[in-house]
């Protein structure tokens, strides 16, 4: 058996979560302690079995009132893939206008995300 | 030609967290003559850069980055009628509520019937911890490399190391990582971060990217541009231990080592300061010492998350709206408010006593399972039992005014038990 805390990510509260784990062949969780919500439960299963991870960025924007349109995945990625999904993220280019929600990218590197605008931009006056 | 002066009811100052949720809740208080002056091109303040995601998880439930979060405001402004005015610096305020701004090259006067100040912070430079050394390029503070990376597109550097493990040094540690940047370390005087445990792991564990604490930055070196620094552990009173001094190579320094209060018209307007909070002294409506102005967000104390910011400046602007339709005086009855063991700062610094209010302190240090104590003399008004205390987390009590009359008395003190 053994013991691992994690600080858990879900929300700015951080709460350091203290998990038992019997690790045979598949690790079992046998006690979880610190998380104050039932997402930092669910959260910390997860983060035992694949840890995931929201990421942000940024795309440029042709024709618009700005250079560059902010953009966020809008479900979480397997963190071992977060630099493969930058790679096809700074590939993309967008024309103006776009608008909050926009996506400008569908399963980078094969992910069950969407890359969504978080800024809107307007076309150039 | 004479400069024509034109007058508002309630005027905010500043476009940010702060100034859109206090413009709106002014709005929404009644007040129909509400204008909203901010100095950028566009409303949003620091929200715009904050790609990341994060904020709103209070206000809507849902986590979205600055730029979405501060959308959800500025959309409101239109339907509420509320006048704006960007590219527009207020250049003074006087005491009496006159400001007089700079808008596109024509000066200004505005009599307001109520003042918000929100004109937010600006981060300390390396001049002001004056770091010795060359003076090449390659050292930013890490929210201009915020900044330059995205709003402007420009990438500030290849190696990099971070002094300081606030928020915003730790947020760019990962964003310079996911541009491709290779970040070398943060370094932390202090022996513990000052930034969100979240932020530590999502940002620089999840990157294996190694965090010093006693650690601090004794030299820059390079000619032209940024070719590496010393660094060295920090004794107990925070000096270099020479011995364990040792050099990294990097084109980059970003510091994130806190932020400071933006509050030159503040003291413009005579108004009495906080020397803990860099902020305002204000009362249970915001109000400053000067009546009429009001001061909330990071002007006022330094926030860690937005939502808070919102939830402080809607108060602030009621506040302000009331005090024009009402005209009501400051009222006379005081309590005052104190920092005891263990609390680095309160806000607000006194109350009527009229009403319920919240209560925003800082700790002194990190500490677990201790309570927060809220005295008049003998008699306890509120006890707050709390697993984590960090300096680095603002922590708000709400204090009724039943358990406020209950104790009496004409002075609260608030210490860590
Ligand atoms: S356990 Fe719940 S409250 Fe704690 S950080 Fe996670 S989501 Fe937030």
């Amino acid at each position: 058996m053994s013991t691992k805390e994690f600080t858990c990510v879900v929300c700015p509260n951080g709460c350091p979560i203290v998990v038992n784990i019997d690790d045979d062949e598949t690790p079992v969780i046998t006690h979880i302690e610190g998380s104050t919500c039932k997402k930092g439960e669910e959260w910390v299963h997860q983060e035992i079995e694949n840890p995931m991870r929201t990421i942000s960025s940024s795309v440029v924007v042709t024709g618009g009132d700005c250079i560059l349109a902010s953009v966020r995945t809008n479900r979480p990625i397997p963190l071992g893939r977060i630099m493969k999904v930058m790679e096809e993220i700074k590939q993309v280019t967008v024309i103006a206008p776009l608008a909050i929600g926009d996506v400008v990218l569908r399963n980078p590197a094969g992910c069950d995300t969407e890359i969504v605008a978080t800024r809107s931009v307007a076309k150039a006056q | 030609m004479s400069i024509k002066t034109i007058h508002r009811d309630v005027v905010v100052i500043g476009g940010g967290p702060a100034g859109l949720a206090a413009a709106i809740a002014a709005s929404e208080a009644g007040c129909k003559d509400v204008l909203l002056i901010e100095r950028d091109r566009i409303l949003g303040g620091i929200l715009n850069q904050c790609i990341h995601d994060g904020f709103g998880l209070h206000e809507f439930k849902e986590a979205l980055s600055g730029p979405e979060y501060a959308a959800r405001f500025i959309n409101r402004l239109p339907g509420l009628g509320i006048e704006v005015m960007t590219g527009t610096i207020v250049l003074s305020l006087s005491p009496e509520r006159i400001l007089e701004v700079s808008t596109r090259g024509a000066i200004q006067y505005i009599q307001a019937g109520a003042v918000v100040l929100a004109m937010g912070c600006r981060e300390r430079t390396r001049g002001a911890i004056s770091i010795p050394g060359q003076r090449p390029s390659g050292v930013y503070t890490a929210g201009a490399a915020q900044n330059f990376i995205n709003m402007e597109n420009i990438m500030v550097g290849k190696n990099v190391c971070i002094l300081g493990s606030g928020d915003i040094g730790l947020i760019m540690a990962r964003r310079m990582t996911l541009e491709g940047a290779h970040v070398e370390a943060v370094f932390e005087i202090l022996p513990y971060s000052s930034g969100l445990p979240r932020n530590i792991q999502q940002c620089l564990n999840d990157y294996n990217i190694p965090l010093f604490l006693n650690t601090t930055v004794t030299e820059i070196r390079g000619n032209g541009r940024l070719e590496g620094v010393k660094v060295a552990q920090v004794g107990k009173d925070r000096a270099p231990i020479p011995e364990t001094e040792r050099y990294i190579p990097c084109d980059t320094l970003l510091l994130s080592v806190g932020l400071i209060p933006e509050n030159e018209l503040t003291r413009d307007a005579g108004v009495a300061m906080d020397p803990i909070t860099g902020g305002a002294l204000v009362d249970d409506t915001f109000m400053t010492s000067v009546p009429g102005i009001f001061s909330c967000g990071n002007v006022l104390h330094v926030h860690d998350l937005a939502d808070w910011v919102s939830v402080e400046a809607r108060d602030a602007g009621r506040f302000a709206a009331a005090y024009v339709h009402e005209k009501r005086e400051a009222s006379r009855q005081r309590i005052t408010i104190k920092e005891g063991d263990g609390v680095r700062y309160v806000l607000p610094q006194s109350v009527s006593g009229e009403r319920d209010f919240i209560l925003s302190l800082r700790v002194t240090a990190p500490w677990r399972n201790r309570a927060v104590v809220v005295r008049s003399g003998d008699k306890k008004v509120r006890r707050k039992k709390i697993v984590r205390l960090h300096p680095a987390e603002m922590i708000r009590i709400n204090i009724g005014k039943d358990a406020l009359a209950a104790a009496g008395g004409s002075s609260l003190e608030v210490s860590v038990e």
